[in-house]
């Protein structure tokens, strides 16, 4: 494995950071990132990321839970135990509906929590960046762009140069 | 009207039109950076235990004591001891219920519904006011989980979750009640998860300031929540998505809860709870009553830490607005009750309505009007929500009228329900009177908790509204 996980360079404003990323992203460069404390509105296409994946976990998460809470009160009637409730029908999605809107939501918020936590490969306690010194004002003051080194344009001396010229500071080589 | 002055007229269609540009007022005074703001927030977690802290915690600790005495010798004696006798079955139990659940409300809204409507002053209550919705869930919970008396039987033979009892017969889907359950149930996880979620980022912070610092034992536990957290921006993305996601599911969330409360009486057929109108009044009196909590912690909370950078003038404005619009719809929702039931010329629902007005319970009648609608109408004056004090006294009123709004709803219908002959008079046990007064013990408890280990203000989000966080300079808006 690379022993070189790939260089990081500070900046203090968040319009530099800004710009730098949006230089980082036209010059080609794709196994990237910036760190920053908050996060930047617009800072997505600056960068060229793409629309977040989460949605697609919470509406598969939203239909289950609809699902269930339908089906579990539709068995309960029909099959489980029919029994008269006040001469009213053993099953009506009408009565079924709360539970199931209930049902909807947590199992929506359970799946958006966990498609983010999929996503973002969490939980991930070790990562090459915490052990930067400069790393504790990364979720202070400070922001930070990393460069991989399995990024196919990376090289040491120009992916630096890149870096010193679009304004980043204390830049440092990163190690695995 | 002039036209500007000028050498041609001015034409009738202009090519552009600009708006004007009213400034905003700032969300974080004297211009306080990033590094101000975390060390701020940090310090109060960093910093040693404050002594008035052990005082109120144990204080608290104490009167917390009450709810535990009083649940255990109803646990061990039975629901007798609590003050319900024919015809009022129901009576502080779900009144303590109700009061709690609605404060929660608060809590949500500032966190799901001003979040989607993009009200920016949300952020630095927001934390501390989800805490507290966490924290009246739970108090709220204690009443229907030992209303049923032997609390095992709420989950086993399934007195309250869905399972089946030992004749093998499943709950009544069909009652606002099992709905309940699970609208509660919901509420409390969603609520927990959103808070977490929204704890992440700042969890990290403080991960990385003790390994700063060289605490490891914190820097651990910290960081074990945290979930390595790194604020990559690659990470944000998928966040702020998720969190999106959760305020908009929050905000119907919240509002079908308090919808199902309220089913829990407008789907029965007692005068007084029977009304259509029962939704969006409970909703907007959830609001209200929340709002009131959020007042009471957040003002002293703001004094005591000087905050006020952070929660400005700005802020309290804000929540006194929002305190005297919901406080006016129950207001409307009071007068449109007497006025449907004279409308609707039902005699048992004109008499129910005259009765809490004028009847044997009519003293907590006029209380609940007094704090609820004429209380708000205060905040009407600019020089009002100026002065704190005066706002924390009137956030009281508040809270002390939404209990007893809970209290006319339910006790009067059903003290005077159908048949004359069987009219009483309900009045609450010593059990029922100190298992409720301890509640406020075990949420004070677990608020102080909360601000003594947590971060009480969401940093990340508080350092995206400041003029510093925006990419294109802050001239720009």
């Amino acid at each position: 494995m690379n022993k070189t996980y790939g260089l990081i360079a500070a900046f203090d404003t968040t319009p530099e950071l800004y710009h730098a990323c949006e230089k980082v992203r036209d010059a080609g460069y794709s196994q990237w990132d910036a760190l920053t404390p908050f996060p930047i509105h617009g800072l997505d296409a600056a960068m060229g990321i793409r629309r977040s994946q989460v949605p697609r976990f919470s509406l598969v998460g939203g239909i289950t839970g609809f699902l269930t809470g339908m089906s579990f009160i539709a068995w309960l009637g029909w099959v489980e135990y029919p029994l008269i409730v006040g001469g009213k029908p053993y099953f009506s999605p009408m009565f079924a509906f709360p539970v199931a809107y209930e049902l909807t939501i947590l199992f929506t918020a359970f799946a958006t929590i966990g498609g983010m936590f999929f996503l973002n490969k969490l939980p991930m306690h070790y990562h090459p960046v915490m052990k930067a010194p400069q790393f504790v004002r990364a979720l202070d003051d400070r922001f930070y762009i990393v460069i991989e080194g399995n990024d196919p344009k990376y090289n040491a001396t120009a992916t630096r140069d890149l870096l010193a010229k679009i304004g980043g500071k204390d830049i440092v080589e990163l190690e695995n | 009207m002039g036209a500007p002055a000028s050498d041609s007229p001015a034409p009738a269609i202009l090519a552009e039109v600009k708006p004007v540009v009213i400034p905003r007022r700032v969300l974080v005074e004297h211009h306080r950076d990033f590094h101000w703001i975390t060390e701020k927030i940090c310090g109060i977690v960093e910093g040693k235990t404050p002594v008035w802290w052990w005082w109120c915690f144990g204080l608290a600790a104490i009167i917390a004591s009450f709810t535990v005495s009083g649940l255990v010798y109803l646990v061990a004696t039975g629901v007798g001891v609590w003050g319900h006798a024919n015809p009022v079955n129901w009576a502080w139990d779900i009144v303590n219920f109700v009061f709690w659940i609605g404060i929660g409300h608060a809590g949500t809204l500032i966190s799901a519904i001003l979040c989607l409507l993009r009200q920016k002053w949300r952020t630095s209550i927001n934390r501390a006011a989800e805490a507290m919705t966490i924290f009246a869930v739970v108090c709220a919970a204690i009443f229907p989980v030992f209303h049923v008396g032997r609390i095992w039987f709420a989950v086993m033979p399934g007195w309250l979750f869905p399972f089946p009892n030992s004749n093998a017969i499943w709950q009544n889907f069909r009652s606002p009640l099992e709905w309940d359950v699970f609208a509660v149930s919901t509420y409390g996880t969603v609520s927990v998860l959103f808070w977490y979620v929204g704890l992440i980022p700042d969890l990290g912070t403080m991960r990385d300031r003790f390994t700063a610092a060289g605490n490891l034992f914190k820097a651990r536990i910290y960081g074990f929540f945290a979930m390595g957290w790194r604020g990559s921006n690659r990470q944000w993305s998928n966040y702020e998505m998720a969190y999106l996601i959760l305020a908009g599911i929050s905000t119907p969330l919240v509002l079908s809860v308090h919808t199902i409360v309220s089913f829990d009486f407008a789907v029965s057929l007692i005068p007084g709870w029977h009304t259509t109108i029962f939704p969006p009044y409970f909703v907007a009196g959830a609001i209200f009553s929340g709002f009131g909590m959020v007042m009471t912690l957040m003002l002293p909370l703001r004094a005591i830490y000087r905050l006020e950078d952070l929660i400005t003038q700005y802020h309290i404005d804000c929540m006194c607005k929002i305190t005297l619009a919901t406080g006016t719809m129950v207001g409307y929702a009071y007068s449109m009750e007497f006025f449907i039931a004279w409308y609707g010329a039902n005699p048992y629902e004109g008499f129910a309505f005259i009765n809490r007005a004028f009847g044997h319970y009519a003293w907590a009648y006029w209380i609940m009007i007094g704090c609820n609608v004429i209380t708000p109408q205060f905040f009407w004056f600019k020089s009002v929500r100026e002065n704190t004090t005066l706002v924390w006294i009137l956030s009281i009123f508040v809270n002390v009228g939404m209990w007893f709004e809970r209290f006319v709803i339910i006790v009067t219908s059903l003290a005077r329900d159908f048949l004359p002959s069987s009219w009483g008079y309900y009045s609450p046990s010593v059990v029922e009177i100190f298992t409720f007064f301890g509640t406020f013990g075990v949420f004070s408890f677990l608020f102080l908790l909360f601000i003594r280990f947590v971060p009480i203000m969401p940093m990340s989000e508080v350092k995206a509204v400041i003029p510093a966080a925006d990419p294109h300079g802050s001239s720009k808006h």
